[in-house]
């Protein structure tokens, strides 16, 4: 069964918009997200591999939600818990912030 | 980590992973700024538009590019295998009778190497679901009418593997210095989503 992520030739979406002059990261935090990937990857934390699937089992409209660097974090963050680096909750800011 | 979340949220979540993986000794101090800078600095379109204009200049790099394209882009002193792994490359060449156009339907696979980062709207749903549906409605879209005799190709990048486009070179720059027809190439030019 295909997931979510496979939307080729799927109807439905808006149109395709262009930004002019876009810079490479919206924001610092995407920046971030991207280059913590990969040194988790190149320390063998998980694989390229797993961290694709992360991202395509996000549940349907989690996927559908959230932006580009938001999978890519969202995926490093299950990984993580999954892989007993941390649990859930460490993973989480902690209350009051 | 819901569209809804404010970046704000979003950055303070992100700094608080990355402290406590500093403190359980997966992350050095700093290696996220060193990362960053080095893919800044890496890959940009002008690396695809390099290899477009030695092929336009050279044919026999031309026939070596699309037979291996791999092996030929050392040649220019670029390489596919500074990511996390090594990608196959292929160079699909644009002809009267062929326009060629890449996506990667599942995700957002690109030659980062050769381009830099991707437009996000090459990673938008929008771009991945259409491009394989309606190709033509598609480079119209963005400005670019085809004739009708044109066939279009559509090459869905995958994880180990990644498309460029070699565009066809327009008429009247045959006085052009390589470095000048360089110039020339752009971004979309090599994904396809336009002439040159």
């Amino acid at each position: 069964m295909s997931r979510i992520n496979d939307v080729g030739g799927m109807a439905g979406f808006p149109a395709i918009i262009e930004e002019p002059d876009e810079p490479p990261f919206h924001s610092d935090w995407e920046a971030h997200v991207f280059a913590l990937n990969g040194a988790l990857i190149k320390r063998g934390v998980y694989n390229l591999d797993e961290f694709r699937d992360a991202q395509e089992r996000l549940p349907v409209e989690r996927y559908l939600a959230a932006s580009y660097y938001e999978r890519w974090f969202a995926a490093i963050t299950t990984l993580l818990a999954e892989k007993g680096v941390a649990d859930a909750a460490e993973l989480e800011l902690p209350h009051g912030h | 980590m819901s569209g809804d979340h404010s970046s704000s949220v979003i950055s303070a979540e992100v700094r608080h992973v990355e402290a406590l993986l500093e403190a359980r000794g997966l992350l050095d101090a700093g290696e996220i700024d060193t990362r960053i800078d080095e893919f800044l600095a890496g890959g940009t379109p002008a690396n695809g538009a390099r290899i477009v204009a030695r092929a336009w200049v050279d044919p026999g790099f031309a026939a070596r590019l699309l037979a291996d394209a791999n092996a030929a882009i050392r040649e220019v002193g670029l390489s596919m295998a500074g990511g996390l792994q090594e990608q196959r490359l292929k160079v699909v060449a644009n002809t009267e009778q062929q326009h060629n156009v890449v996506v990667c339907t599942l995700c957002s696979c690109y030659p980062i190497a050769l381009l830099g980062p991707s437009p996000s709207w090459y990673k938008s749903e929008a771009y991945r679901s259409r491009v394989v549906r309606d190709p033509r409605g598609v480079l119209a879209e963005f400005g670019l009418e085809l004739p009708a005799g044109t066939s279009i190709a559509v090459w869905d990048a995958s994880a180990e593997s990644r498309y460029m486009v070699l565009p066809r070179r327009p008429e009247g720059t045959g006085s052009l210095s390589e470095e000048e027809l360089a110039a020339l190439v752009t971004r979309k030019g090599l994904i396809g989503t336009a002439a040159v």
